[in-house]
């Protein structure tokens, strides 16, 4: 499974998620260029954190018109994998890829901090290896990742099982106190319909290793190669 | 404004050149200067930019060790060796008024600077810290400032995708309206990698690179080196404007500019701008430089020559590159959509010239402005205040009553609780390298595909630098090397940042003097010397001046082993206090707290003692014994102990402690600030292996109990819950922000 890196003028995780997985998982990994709309040749994009043009305007607002993203949206058409990362969740969001929006955190602060995310199902390629109720600890770090949706669209996400990830306490409870940002009944990541595209603040290239803090965001990566090796 | 002014007595007050140095400058020139000319001198020869009132007193530092390869003064930033190829470039600078005025963007702007200075080295940035003083947060306008600030820093630091590892928040009265924002930044590099400032070679082309220019951030540097005034807001057009998403851009760009040889020199448009960037690349290659201000990018119409080269608009970079190579570079730019023009070039004639629209509008030679400026021998005396504070009896000032009350106001005060309102707001995590998050004694970056670490921290308790000056300056560098030892690494350099009043004040200068004297001694016992920093003086108002801080930022380098945190970890795991308890109360966060008294001798620190702890830190740290290593400083050995058991949030632990009184008040016992003390912990089984080590090397060392339990409990003295002290310390700046509406019109 090779996996592209997109690179947007303001992406400031696109390194770690290279790293990740490279480095600490020993996958191919490469950087795609934002002004490069062929990305025929990976199997799963990862679309990183990061101010993509600054977020000017509207986080993920401006990087949706970059001509790498016409690539990633053939890309998903094509049933490839797509995960968005923090800001790439935005941009996502911001293409349509994704149903929803991102609002600023309720706190109106940036907010950077590990947190617990309980995992909602296993039937994406991005947690089949991951036990639906699992517990991980994850750290997230982000002005807007106050997850918005309307009533409808929130229905149709549950009824599809499309909540990847929900912010919980230790004990696995969506409390509002464990809810970091305010978001939309604790939603930290979803898919899309087919499954194949995947979008979660929480930023898990940066728990990939024990010394870091956790390595609980392994299990995502692992997730994909597993599905990879299928 | 028009290119022609006539130079009048009070233009030249304006730009705070006194008669002597006008004299000086028509010297130099054979003539009068012209308003160009007189603007240029008056911010290069600002204390900013020259350092002309602490030069002789900076020239005490100890600047020259083995691992030094760019020393203090001659780069944007010191460099310093770390082995096997590696070098760490880093540097702390103030924006103190910047942030007065504007918290938010002259905090931002602040980051965006320091970072700047460290990427023209050729050395990425991999972290960042900040040292953040304010007046009491139960002023409505310190809360302003410090959401401002904060707001600012996480801004700037989140967007451009460096971590913001750590640092210090210090509250004291003597800050009001005068907040202090020193920030450091630390980058990495091969050696071979490191870049030169310096214009060399006639005929090679000068870029401007960046940001246009505009009238934002006129005269900074000159309004950095005065008091503030009521008026002072009205100096609002002095304070820049930041883009950290153009800096992220100009940072890749460089560095990969870099990479390809094609640069001669490179530097950032900093304090005054275009002015300092030309005469300062040019006065270190020893050669002349020639640029036009017509083709220097323009964001505002009708801008003359004086606006041009004295504007302090962001993201801005002089670029000098080897000529023929101009298209390579230009691909670069071009990649990055970042605007370049070439605005002039290296000359052999060793002047400076500016021109504009055909006409000379400045010609100097750029050694007088860069490396000539007046240096001045400031009168000295000891303050008067001081026989007061010496004399005073901390006794005086009354019982301390409930202990377990007394210990949680200490744990509630905002210098001592959590920071963890404020780093929370920013990424310290990005780039994935944090192995010590903010809250620990030091914070550590790991270097990935090596077994190297560096751990890094900034400090300076201002209380004892305003009742000891010299104590003061020495403890702060001796508390930071104490806090990277901690945490297992062997302390390398210091960046310093010395802020203080009005120089002219001879009790001021005195301060100054002797807390550079202070820091000398420590730097000298430890083998630390200065790679760099920055000077701000003038930070007092109406109401009177800072208390002196010279902020030191301490590096220190992990190799081959993991770092040590400053949390307790498992029950039953021995507790040991390294050192010797004094009764030592003047200065103590106890009496500032408890009893509102600012007052007392400030702890002695013996330099061979606070040495041979930090060597045996690492010693502990070597052979894996150290579970946990916390200083002692601010608020005790109580507030110390409290520390290890609550500072990591959901393992917090008790202990249970009994501590010899030694004949000690117990008061004394917990709260004295004696300085080079720790509180390690070591595995049960391995605890004879660390006594005997510790003994070996002769320190004071007692076994005082064990982790484990709901409480803290000492002697017969202190019992509280684990949670109540959390809960005290952890929420204490979120209370006092939050419910009180810290929220500021941003």
């Amino acid at each position: 499974m090779k996996f592209g890196v997109v690179v947007f003028p303001g992406s400031n995780c696109d390194h770690d998620c290279w790293y990740a997985l490279s480095g600490a998982l020993g996958r191919p990994a490469e950087f795609i260029w934002h002004k490069d709309g062929d990305v025929s040749g990976y199997d799963c994009l990862v679309v990183p954190g990061g101010f993509s043009y600054g977020d000017y305007l509207r986080t993920g607002a401006i990087a949706r018109f970059s001509p790498v993203m016409e690539g990633v949206r053939r890309h998903a058409e094509q049933g490839k994998l797509v995960i968005g990362i923090c800001n790439g969740f935005q941009i996502l969001l911001e293409s349509g890829l994704l149903p929803g929006a991102m609002l600023r955190n309720d706190s109106l602060k940036f907010v950077c901090s590990y947190v617990t995310l309980r995992t909602e199902t296993s039937a994406t390629p991005f947690t089949r290896g991951i036990k639906k109720g699992e517990l991980l600890r994850i750290p997230i770090a982000h002005g807007e990742g106050n997850y918005y949706a309307d009533e409808a669209t929130l229905a149709e996400l549950e009824k599809n099982d499309q909540i990847v990830f929900r912010y919980a306490d230790a004990a696995g409870r969506t409390t509002a106190e464990a809810n970091p940002n305010g978001s939309l009944s604790n939603i930290a990541g979803i898919c899309n319909k087919s499954r194949n595209v995947f979008g979660l603040m929480p930023h898990p290239e940066r728990a990939i290793e024990a010394s870091l803090g956790s390595a609980d965001g392994r299990r995502v990566f692992e997730s994909i190669l597993a599905e990879a090796a299928r | 404004m028009s290119a022609e002014v006539t130079i009048t007595p009070e233009i030249i007050q304006k730009h705070n050149v006194t008669p002597e140095e006008y004299q000086e400058i028509r010297s130099i020139l054979g003539r009068d200067p012209n308003i160009t000319e007189l603007g240029i001198f008056s911010v290069m020869w600002s204390e900013h930019c020259s350092y002309k009132n602490s030069k002789k007193v900076l020239k005490l530092l100890p600047k020259d060790g083995p691992r030094m390869l760019v020393k203090a003064g001659e780069e944007n930033a010191g460099v310093v060796d770390i082995g096997d190829g590696w070098v760490i470039a880093f540097k702390i600078e103030s924006h103190n008024h910047p942030s007065a005025i504007e918290p938010f963007q002259g905090a931002a702007t602040g980051v965006g600077g320091i970072l700047r200075d460290i990427f023209t080295m050729g050395a990425r940035p991999i972290a960042s810290m900040n040292s953040l003083r304010f007046g009491t947060l139960d002023q409505p306008v310190v809360r302003r400032l410090l959401t401002g600030v904060v707001a600012g820093i996480a801004h700037y630091g989140n967007c451009i995708g460096v971590p913001t590892i750590g640092g210090e928040v210090y509250f004291d009265e003597s800050y009001e309206g005068n907040p202090l924002v020193n920030a450091f930044a630390l980058g990495l590099a091969r050696k071979e990698d490191i870049v030169k400032a310096k214009a060399e070679g006639a005929g090679n082309p000068v870029f401007y690179l960046g940001a246009a220019t505009g009238r934002d951030g006129m005269g900074g540097a000159s309004f950095a080196s005065k008091d503030l005034t009521e008026e002072s807001e009205k100096d609002r057009p002095a304070v820049q404007v930041g883009d950290p998403f153009l800096e992220k851009l100009l940072l890749e760009a460089v560095l990969e500019l870099l990479k390809t040889g094609c640069v001669v020199g490179i530097q950032d448009m900093g304090a005054a701008g275009l002015t300092c960037s030309t005469c300062e690349t040019a006065s270190r290659g020893d050669t002349g430089i020639e640029i036009d201000v017509a083709k220097v990018p323009q964001r505002e119409t009708g801008m003359v020559p004086y606006e041009v080269m004295l504007s302090e608009s962001q993201e801005r970079m002089l670029v000098i590159l080897k000529k023929g190579r101009e298209a390579e570079a230009k691909r670069i730019f071009e990649k990055w959509d970042l605007h370049a023009e070439e605005i002039g070039q290296v000359t052999d004639d060793k002047i400076m010239r500016v021109r504009w629209n055909g006409k000379v509008a400045a010609e100097i030679p750029p050694r007088r402005l860069a490396d000539d400026a007046p240096v001045y021998d400031r009168k000295a005396v000891e303050p008067k205040y001081l026989t007061e504070t010496r004399a005073y009896d901390w006794r005086s000032a009354g019982k301390p009553g409930d202990l377990n009350a007394a210990l949680l106001k200490l744990l509630d005060s905002p210098t001592i609780a959590s920071k963890e309102w404020v780093y929370r707001q920013y990424d310290h995590m990005v780039r994935t390298n944090t192995t010590v998050l903010p809250g620990s004694d030091a914070s550590v970056i790991r270097i990935k595909g090596t077994n190297k670490s560096i751990a890094m921290s900034v400090d300076c308790n201002s209380t004892y630098c305003y009742l000891d000056p010299y104590e003061g300056g020495k403890i702060a560098v001796l508390e930071s090397a104490r806090n990277v030892a901690c945490s297992g690494a062997k302390p390398l350099s210091i960046t310093n940042c010395l802020n203080f009043g009005n120089p002219h004040n001879p009790e001021i200068f005195w301060q100054l003097q002797k807390c550079v004297e202070g820091m000398r001694d420590a730097c000298l016992a430890l083998g630390t010397p200065v790679s760099g920093g920055n000077v701000s003086l003038y930070n007092q108002n109406p109401k009177g001046a800072i208390d002196p801080t010279p902020t030191v930022g301490m590096v220190g380098l992990i190799e081959g082993r993991q770092p040590v945190t400053s949390h307790f970890k498992d029950a039953g795991d021995a507790v040991l206090l390294l050192g010797t308890t004094r009764e030592e109360m003047g200065g103590s966060e106890y009496l500032k707290t408890l009893f509102k008294v600012k007052s007392g001798l400030p702890p002695r620190a013996d330099l061979a003692e606070a040495v041979k702890l930090v060597d045996l830190l690492q010693a502990l740290a070597a052979k894996g014994l150290l579970k946990s290593a916390h200083d002692c400083a601010e608020g005790g050995l109580a507030v110390a102990l409290a520390e290890s058991c609550i500072s990591s949030l959901g393992q917090e632990t008790g202990a249970q402690l009994t501590v010899d009184a030694a004949g000690l008040a117990p008061e004394v016992l917990l709260f004295s600030e004696t300085q080079s003390r720790a509180v390690i912990t070591v595995a049960p089984e391995r605890l004879e292996e660390a006594r005997r080590l510790i003994a070996a090397q002769g320190y004071p060392c007692a076994v005082i109990g064990k982790v484990g339990g709901h409480e803290l409990v000492i002697n017969g003295l202190v019992r509280v819950p684990v949670e109540v002290l959390s809960h005290t310390w952890r929420g204490s700046i979120a209370r006092r922000m939050d419910a009180a509406g810290g929220s500021s019109a941003l």
